[in-house]
This record gives structure tokens, sequence and C-alpha cells, in this order.
């Protein structure tokens, strides 16, 4: 009698927490899909109140129309450039045929690059100041969080340039490339290289701090091992620092990403970079009666690829991590 | 920087090519004689090209020898870049990263005589003329119209400077500044203005290069500074300037918007001025002749379409102008002043076909008396500090303007059948000077054999041997 009473005992309670567990996956997917749409409300009201000399604030419905307007026209740029390589092939034919000395080459299409080849214009610009700084700042950052007298050597320089805004290096660095970067036929263009060492400048700083400090951390113990089994130094530092110190570094090359991210849209704007900053400065130079809406999808994709980015990081901080037990946001 | 990853696809499509190249030599050999260019332009030295632009409507000479193919036809791949302003647009050709740009006709001048970042630019094609207005806020608008005379319940044009004097003296007395933008230091928007202010008896300012003053404030009553264009509506709005001189889209833009008066356009001040022009460093120039011939060739062509059947390809030019990567207005603004009329007060639409000028009127021919105008103007304001005989002008504008370079490309067109003689000047007697012109707001004659007897004709502004 009592065994089947805990039976029944057993399958309620593991209904009620089977129950538990489908409401709190509910409010996981629920609860966030909610905010979206109370915000997707409340932006429509606010901008029907909003007139600026551009026209009518651009609400969620301009803002659709004008990513699939995007869309359109970049398989329309796609088409020009197919007609354009096929037009170029009809010429070189010709130009041989007179001239068969002449070497036909194909050139790229000359047309304006469409917002999806700027979105990755932008990320590969981000990728390459990304991994130039943080070369350049996690070897630093483990000196400094190994020996105390290169960190107060180097700490008033940190502390120096951190707050420097990327708007106030851009000069700084325009001049510098335009200077040192003389080619006939150079490589990359210098926007590209402004752009990206100006990235590189703001965002070494917080991997830079967070490697000292996770190196600095280190638990005594795993050092006194180190010492105990007399490990040579690389195999000190592949074997016990880096391990250990991953978390923290993770922490400052996910915030470096985000700043850089940041800091490129405010570079590429200025130094006119073909990437999405430059995007968003034509269109509001262009000041159509779509300019704002045009924006907001911008404004709307950099927060999307920056969410991306951040996950991206976070996943390979998963797969580095060996602490798989720990709890990683 | 194009970032096409259609360009390992198109590295197969090539190979492909070459095996059908062997089949199109036997055959193509026949259809060659229309494809040459011109038996005297020899091929292009350099195919690629970039050139740089300002978002302004006298663009499209560009924009439409682009798309309508005319660059390709001559063997060129160009790609077009906006710029920020005037003065990057300008530093980009000196050092080499634009082959050549679309620049006001001031530029290349300036750039030779010194002022500002010196580099000897020449130009064999004039882009256009006319094409920019002056615009004043609403505030403003309201105090000129008490002094303007009505005839019809609408105000009587061209508007003179006349009419804004008690305006500027209201706000000097009450201790403001009276703010006005122009575009840069040797544009035709900054001489046109300081022009229009001056023939009304406001004194604009001088400049003193030699002292260090490049402000252009000297002994002012309106205070004349540089924005780039596409910012001058927001900073008219914002209050920092009461008015600008810009070409268009912008002072329609204003009215649009609703934060100004286009009060009178440069055709008023002086009927048919040289507005752009194409720009080029002798340094590039001399190494690719042939490709600068056939650059000219492409825009004469682009110039002419521009002005076809009376005007009629101008639409199509309004829908090709408003894509983002152009001009990017909304195409109602950039028709208002494209397509034969000039918005002044919202709803006072006025016909003035020849607002802008591509081909009409030899338009395209880089005249010397228009570069000696703009001369006579730097020295006027001090931009040229101290006096010079009137063959220093003459030898500054041959040493700019190159009318050789644009003949030898429009007989290479006629040559082709794609132009008539008729449509340009008689180039065996064609001195460079146009005969003297009086169609100036203030009646003064402008004769461009004389510079140094024009500038004594003047009331406002430096003459002799005048040095600040």
């Amino acid at each position: 009698m009592s065994k089947s009473a805990s039976i029944v005992t057993f399958i309620g309670s593991k209904e009620s927490s089977m129950g538990k567990t489908l409401l709190s996956h509910l409010q996981a997917l629920l609860l966030p899909v909610i905010g979206l749409l109370l915000f997707l409300a409340v932006w429509n009201g606010v901008a029907k109140t909003i007139d600026t000399s551009l026209g009518q604030f651009p609400g969620p419905a301009q803002v659709w129309e004008q990513t699939l307007t995007l869309v359109s026209e970049h398989s329309a740029q796609r088409e020009k450039a197919d007609a354009f390589y096929a037009r170029q092939e009809e010429r070189n034919a010709a130009r041989v045929a007179q001239d068969p000395t002449y070497e036909p080459k194909i050139r790229e299409f000359t047309g304006a690059p469409t917002f999806f080849d700027q979105i990755w214009t932008s990320l590969y610009t981000v990728m390459i100041g990304f991994l130039i700084a943080s070369l350049i700042a996690v070897p630093v950052g483990i000196v400094c969080g190994l020996s105390k007298s290169a960190y107060t050597a180097i700490n008033p320089l940190i502390q120096l340039f951190k707050p420097v805004s990327p708007l106030a290096w851009l000069p700084l660095v325009t001049m510098v490339v335009s200077a040192l970067y003389v080619s006939d036929d150079p490589m990359f263009s210098k926007s590209f290289v402004t752009s990206a060492f100006t990235v590189s400048l703001c965002c070494l700083w917080p991997t830079l701090i967070n490697t000292a400090v996770g190196v600095s951390n280190i638990d005594k113990d795993l050092v006194n091992v180190s010492r105990v089994l007399r490990l040579k130094p690389l195999t000190h530092l592949s074997k016990i620092i880096l391990p250990a110190s991953i978390p923290m570094i993770f922490t400052g090359l996910r915030l470096s990403l985000g700043i850089g991210w940041m800091v490129l849209i405010a570079a590429e704007m200025l130094a006119q970079n073909p990437g999405l900053g430059k995007f968003v400065w034509d269109e509001f130079q262009n000041g159509s009666s779509d300019s704002l809406a045009r924006i907001m999808v911008a404004v709307l994709t950099i927060g999307a690829i920056g969410f991306v980015l951040d996950r991206v990081m976070l996943m390979l901080q998963r797969m580095v991590s060996w602490d798989k037990n720990s709890v990683l946001r | 920087m194009n970032q096409y990853e259609k360009f390992d696809g198109v590295k197969k499509k090539l190979k492909g090519i070459v095996s059908a190249l062997a089949l199109a030599v036997s055959v193509s050999g026949v259809m060659s004689a229309g494809v040459q260019a011109a038996e005297e332009i020899d091929w292009p030295e350099k195919e690629e090209l970039k050139f740089g632009f300002i978002k302004l409507t006298d663009m499209a000479p560009l924009a439409i020898a682009y798309e309508k193919g005319f660059f390709e036809d001559e063997g060129l791949y160009v790609t077009l870049e906006a710029q920020a302003n005037w003065k990057v647009l300008l530093d980009r050709v000196i050092d080499g990263q634009l082959d050549g740009a679309h620049m006001l006709a001031g530029q290349p001048l300036g750039a030779t005589i010194g002022f500002g970042t010196e580099a000897h630019i020449i130009t064999a094609f004039s882009m256009d003329l006319n094409g920019n207005g002056i615009t004043v806020s609403n505030d403003i608008w309201k105090e000129m119209e008490k002094h303007i005379p009505v005839e019809d319940g609408q105000p009587v044009h061209p508007i003179k400077a006349d009419y804004l004097k008690p305006v500027v003296d209201s706000y000097r007395e009450a201790g403001k500044p009276f703010n006005m933008g122009m575009v840069f230091p040797v544009s035709t928007h900054n001489y046109e203005l300081r022009y229009w202010l001056a023939a009304g008896g406001i004194h604009p300012g001088y400049y003193a290069p030699h002292k260090g003053d490049t402000s252009g404030q000297i002994d002012a009553e309106a205070l004349l500074s540089v924005t780039p264009p596409p910012q001058m509506p927001a900073t008219m709005e914002a209050g920092t300037i009461y008015g600008y001189c810009v070409g268009e889209p912008w002072n329609q833009q204003a009215v649009f918007k609703g934060i100004g008066v286009p009060v009178i356009t440069d055709y008023e001040i002086w009927k048919n001025n040289p507005e752009k022009v194409f720009g080029v460093s002798n340094v590039w120039a001399e190494k690719y002749p042939n490709t600068h011939l056939r650059v000219v060739k492409a825009m004469i062509r682009a110039a002419m379409w521009l002005d076809e059947n009376n005007n009629a390809n101008r639409p199509e030019a309004v829908k090709i102008l408003s894509k983002p990567s152009y001009v990017g207005a909304d195409e109602a603004v950039l028709a208002n002043s494209m397509t034969g009329t000039f918005e002044y007060e919202k709803g006072d639409k006025r016909d003035v076909p020849d607002f802008n000028v591509f081909f009409r009127y030899n338009a395209t021919y880089p005249y010397y008396s228009d570069a000696i105008w703009y001369l006579t103007q730097m020295r006027r304001w001090g931009q040229i500090s101290e006096s010079k005989p009137d063959s220093w002008y003459m030898d500054m504008a041959k040493k700019v303007y190159r009318p050789d370079i644009y003949a030898v490309a429009a007989k290479a067109l006629i040559a082709e059948g794609k132009a008539k003689a008729a449509d340009f000047p008689d180039f065996d007697s064609e001195s460079g000077f146009k005969p003297p012109q009086s169609e100036f707001i203030d009646g003064v004659t402008y004769d461009g054999t004389k510079p140094n007897a024009y500038l004594e004709s003047f009331g406002i502004g430096l003459k002799g041997d005048t040095v600040l």
C-alpha cells in the first residue's frame, strides 16, 4: 500500500518537476519575445511623434522596408557586375584581335560596394585590428603580470593612453600612414590601414590589463608545483600560466573585441574605409527621405554583429578553457 | 576597394575565355574596324582609374560617362568615389590616391599659385556652367522681405544684396556677428557670394596670407567660413550660419526641409559663369597623356548627352544621380533644379532652363578668360597678396587651363563621328578669351585681356599696389 502510494507520490512529484522545467523553458523563450514585441510597439509609437527635417523618425515598418530595399539593391548590383564582366570579356577579345601583343586583364567590377560588401569589409578590418592588438597586448600583459617592476614601469603609460578616444588618434594615424605607407601598387588601401591601426590602438588596453591581472593572480599552489618540478620557463608558460589565466585573458579579449567594433564604426566614418561606418556617414550626407531608416538598419546590423562576435568569442573560450565546469556567461 | 569573392569564379571564366579567344580572333578581324577608338589617340597607358567627386548635381558628367559606358568605350575602367570634402579631394589628387577629380574651377588655380596645398594641377575640361545658389535662413528672409520690391505678389528678381544690407547692419549693431557659409576658400561659391555681397555694399572680408591670416575675415561686415556642401543645411538649421552659397541640391534641400529660402542663383550674378572643372595633377597628365585624352573624350560625350535635345535626358540623369552612391538626395529635390526650373521661396518656382548647363554655349571648353576671372577675384580679396602684371595672369591661366588637350580630344570625337564640328568652337581661330562680358549683377564689364583694369573698376576690393 505504502509502495504504491510512494510510486504515485513519486510520479506526482516527477510531473510537477517536469512541469517546472517546461515552465522555465517557456519562460526562457517567451520573455525575450514579449520584451522585443513591447520594444517594437514603443518604438513605433514614439517614432510617429518625432518629425525631423529629414522626414518622420523611422519606425519598425520603414526599417523593414529599407532592409528589403538594401537586399534588392545588392542583387541588382550583382547583376550589373555580371554584365560588366561580360562586356569586359568582349572588349578584351576585340582588342586582342587587333593588337595580339595586348595581355588581357580581368579587372574587378568598378561599381560601388553594396551594403553586404560593406559589412564584410567592416568585419575583416575589425578582425585585423583586433588580431594586431591581441598580438601586442597578450605578451605585454603576461610580462606585466609576471614582473611587478615591469608593471610599475608600464602602468602609467597604460593609464595615460587608455582613455584616448579613437577620433583623437585618427588624424595622427592618417598622417603617419600617408607618410610611411607609400608604394606604387599598394596591397591594402590607406583607409583600411588607418582604420585597422586605430582599432588596434584603442582595443589593446582591456586585453593588456586583464591579462596582467589574470597572470598575476594565478593560484600560488600552481606556481609552487612548477617550482618543485623545476619546469623550464617556456613549459611554465605553456603549462601553468596560460591555462590558468585563460578566463581573464578571454574576458579581456571579449571586451577588446566589443570596443574594437565600436571604434571601427567611428574610424571608418572619418577614414572613409568602405564599411558600415562609411555607409552611415554617406547616408547622412545624402539627406534623402530614406536616409534615417537606412541608418537605423545599419545601427541594428552593427548591434547584431557585435552580439554575434561576442558569442563567437564565448564559444572559443569554452573550447579553450581547461575548467569545463566553470560557468561562462 | 570592392570585395568581390567572384574574383575566383572570374579566374575560371578567364581560362574559358582564352580558348574562346582563339575562335574570336578569326571572327573579329571583320568587326575590329568599328571597335578601335581613334586613329589618332593611342591605347590608354593606365586603364584602371579612380576619380573623386563631391555630392553635388554637377558631378553628373562623371556619373553619366560611367553609367552609359562612355569610359568603357575608351578602354577605361573607372571607379567613382565620393569624397568627404574639397580639401580631402584635392589632397588625394595631389598625392596620387585619385587619378583625377570633379573640382571647383578655382582649385587648380589656387593649388598652382600656392594658396593652400601647393601642386601643379591642370584642367582640360570644364564640367558645367552655373548651378549655384545663395540661400538665407527663414528669419533673415523675413527681415529682407521688408525691403524687397514686389510685383504681382512675387518678389522682383534678381534680389540684390542691397536688400540684405539693412539686415546685416542691424545684426552688427546688436553685436551679433553675421556668419555665412561657403564651401572652400578658392571655390566659385566664395567668389560669387563675395561678388554679390560687395555689389550690395557689404564688405565680405580680406585674406592676408603673407601675414598668416587665411580666415578671410579682415575688415569683414559679413563673416564667411567654410562648411562642406552636404552639411550646410544642417549648419544653417543649427543657427551657426545665417546663409550660404552652395551648389545643388543643397539650396532646394533647404526649401524642401523648410529651413531656408534661396534668394538668388549664380546665373543671375554672372550669366553663364564657369563652375566646375575636371582636374588632374600635371605630373599625372604628363605620365598618361593618352589616358587623359580618352577621359576628356568620354566626358565630352557625357556632357553632350546631358544637354541633348533641349535637356530631354535630364529626368533620366536625375534618376541616376539619386542613387546613394552618387548624390543620393530624393529625385524630387534633384529634379527641382536640373529639369529647367528653380524654386526660390516655397511655392515660388520659376523657369530657369539654364540653371545647369553642361554642353551648350561651349560650356566644356576651358577658356583662359574664365581662369583669369578667378585669379582677379583672388587678388580682389587678398588671396594673392600683391599686385601682379597682366602678363602674370595670362601665364598662370595658360599653365593651368589646357584647351590644347581639349581640342585634340574633341577632334578625335569629330573624326569618329560621335560629335559635329559645329558643336565646338573653331579651334583654329579660338584665342581662349571670351569677348567682354557685361551680364553681371552690378553691371561691371569683364574683359579677360585686361585683368588689372578690371580690378580698378570695383568699389570694394583690393586694387593697384595695395598690400594689406
